[in-house]
Formats: C-alpha cells, sequence, structure tokens
C-alpha cells in the first residue's frame, strides 16, 4: 500500500456494496498489549480462573478492543483516520480468545447510506467470531468530501 | 441496591487534562491494529494536513475513561461496579485526537432507565481540547444487572 492513500468519492458508492473484508487473529498476547495499551486491567481479559470464577466460559477480548480493530479496515478504505466523523457499536456477545488457538475475527463493510449533502457515508460492519456476530448496529461514518484537512 | 434514578442529568466536575503523547499513540494504535502510516508516522501525518500522528477513533475511550470512573465511584450513585456491563459505546467527533492535544472531559449522565430488573445507565463524556473546543463526546450504555 502507498503512503499517500486515495480517497474514496461519494459519487461512486452504491449501497450494499462490500467496501473491506479483513480477518484479525487475536491470542493472549493481543488481550496483554490491548489491556497495557488502554489502561483496562480488567482480569478477565488475561485470567482463566478469574473469568471462571464470574461464571464465563473462559477468557474474553476486551469489547473495546473488537470494536477498535473493527474500524481499521474502513480507516484503511478511507485513507485517513481523520475521516471517521462517528462510529458506533452494540456488544452483543463475547468474543472467547482460547490460550493455545486463539481467536478470529472477521470483518465485512458494506455501504450502509450515503448522505450526499454532508459528503458522509455510513459503512455498516458485520463483525463475526465463530461464524456469530458480535456486534451490533455497528456503523461509521465518514467524511469523504469537504474535509478540511484533506485536498482530496 | 439499585441505580439512584436521581443520577439522570448530573454533571461531574471535569476530570484533571490528559495529555495525548506521540508514543501513546502508536501504542494504541498497534494494539488495535492501526497500521496507517497516518496513526504512526508525524511525516505522513503532516503531509496528510495534521500536527502530529493521529489517534485511532477508539483511543477516545482512554480519555473517557476517568470520567467513568468518577460515575462508579459516585456515593450515591448504587452502581455496583461487578455487575456492570458495557452495552453500547459511541464517539462522535468535532475532529480526530491528534499527539499533543491537552483534552479535558466531563461527564453528564443523560439518561438512566429500568428495563426488566436491569438499570441502563447512559453516560456521555464531552471531550474539548486547551482552547475549549469540542473534539469528541464518547457515549457509553452501562447495563447493571439486577439482583438474582
Amino acid at each position: 500500500m502507498s503512503i499517500e492513500s486515495t480517497t474514496p468519492r461519494l459519487d461512486d458508492l452504491v449501497v450494499g456494496a462490500v467496501v473491506a473484508e479483513a480477518g484479525f487473529p487475536l491470542t493472549r498476547d493481543s488481550l496483554v498489549r490491548y489491556a497495557g495499551a488502554s489502561g483496562d486491567f480488567n482480569p478477565i481479559h488475561y485470567r482463566d480462573d478469574v473469568a471462571v470464577s464470574v461464571g464465563l466460559p473462559g477468557v474474553l477480548a476486551h469489547g473495546m478492543l473488537t470494536m477498535g480493530l473493527a474500524v481499521q479496515p474502513v480507516v484503511d478504505w478511507a485513507g485517513d483516520p481523520g475521516r471517521i466523523v462517528d462510529y458506533q457499536v452494540r456488544f452483543t456477545r463475547p468474543v472467547l480468545v482460547d490460550p493455545a488457538a486463539g481467536a478470529v475475527v472477521t470483518v465485512v463493510a458494506k455501504v450502509g447510506a450515503i448522505d450526499a449533502d454532508a459528503g458522509i457515508a455510513r459503512i455498516d460492519l458485520t463483525v463475526s467470531f465463530n461464524e456469530v456476530t458480535v456486534l451490533g448496529k455497528a456503523q461509521v461514518r465518514v467524511r469523504l468530501a469537504d474535509s478540511p484537512l484533506s485536498d482530496a | 441496591m439499585s441505580v439512584n434514578p436521581e443520577l439522570q442529568g448530573r454533571v461531574f466536575p471535569p476530570v484533571a487534562p490528559y495529555l495525548v503523547g506521540r508514543e501513546k499513540v502508536r501504542e494504541f494504535s498497534r494494539a488495535v491494529f492501526a497500521t496507517n502510516p497516518i496513526n504512526h508516522d508525524p511525516e505522513a501525518a503532516r503531509r496528510a494536513g495534521y500536527a502530529d500522528v493521529v489517534a485511532p477513533p477508539t483511543f477516545a475511550v482512554v480519555v473517557q475513561e476517568a470520567t467513568l470512573a468518577q460515575l462508579l465511584a459516585e456515593p450515591d450513585a448504587g452502581i455496583d461496579f461487578s455487575r456492570v456491563v458495557h452495552g453500547d459505546q459511541r464517539f462522535s467527533f468535532s475532529r480526530p485526537i491528534v499527539a499533543g492535544d491537552e483534552l479535558t472531559a466531563t461527564l453528564t449522565v443523560a439518561s438512566v432507565k429500568s428495563l426488566g430488573g436491569h438499570s441502563m445507565v447512559t453516560a456521555e463524556s464531552r471531550v474539548v481540547d486547551a482552547a475549549g473546543a469540542h473534539v469528541v463526546t464518547a457515549t457509553s450504555t452501562l447495563v447493571v444487572r439486577g439482583d438474582e
């Protein structure tokens, strides 16, 4: 990928079209790294004994880690993290991270709606683990036009 | 103990300013699999029109966190942390967070609702820069499970 990315044009978008897809292999290392980077040291994200003691099947990924990685394919498609103007999710199911096998979170990003006047595209994410979705109403609003920070 | 309905509308004092460091942005970027050069390379960020590296969208949670700690510690809130589940999260930006920003967050309890024995608390943390201009509002809905 070149460093200077080309910004997608609103005119070229079609509602329902897939704009990005990616898979993210998570390991326990990923969870420890996120704990340190975010400051969220809840032990259910790295200790099996604690997770089991509160009724969970095992160590879970931080919901905010899943939210954080799920937007990255859209950032890369848009070419600039500063183009993300709004991002929301609902946490619906956990991502269980096996100590040996890890877990793979998959993301499919489709055009959900186009607001030509505002220069904003709504991209809807389908985020899955083991073939079931783990985030609900995962929507990213991306400014593709009239950005004062870009000459696109 | 249940969540105090009088929390609704309460505005907390601003938390201490958070200075966004370049290496923290890079560290957080690696943790969320953000590989865009604008997240990591100051030169790439400058070419894109920013003063320094740009934080991934969900970095705002790091700034928001101190306000949620304030809410959970509020003596009359009645929020038992061991029963809290993160339900929804939203970030609405006026502009992205950039290394060098000094950010101040202020939490308002937007709503407290009861639903089938559970409580749902929606907390809005408004984040402004050193000039007082809005950067991002981080909204969390916390589900507090009732007694079993």
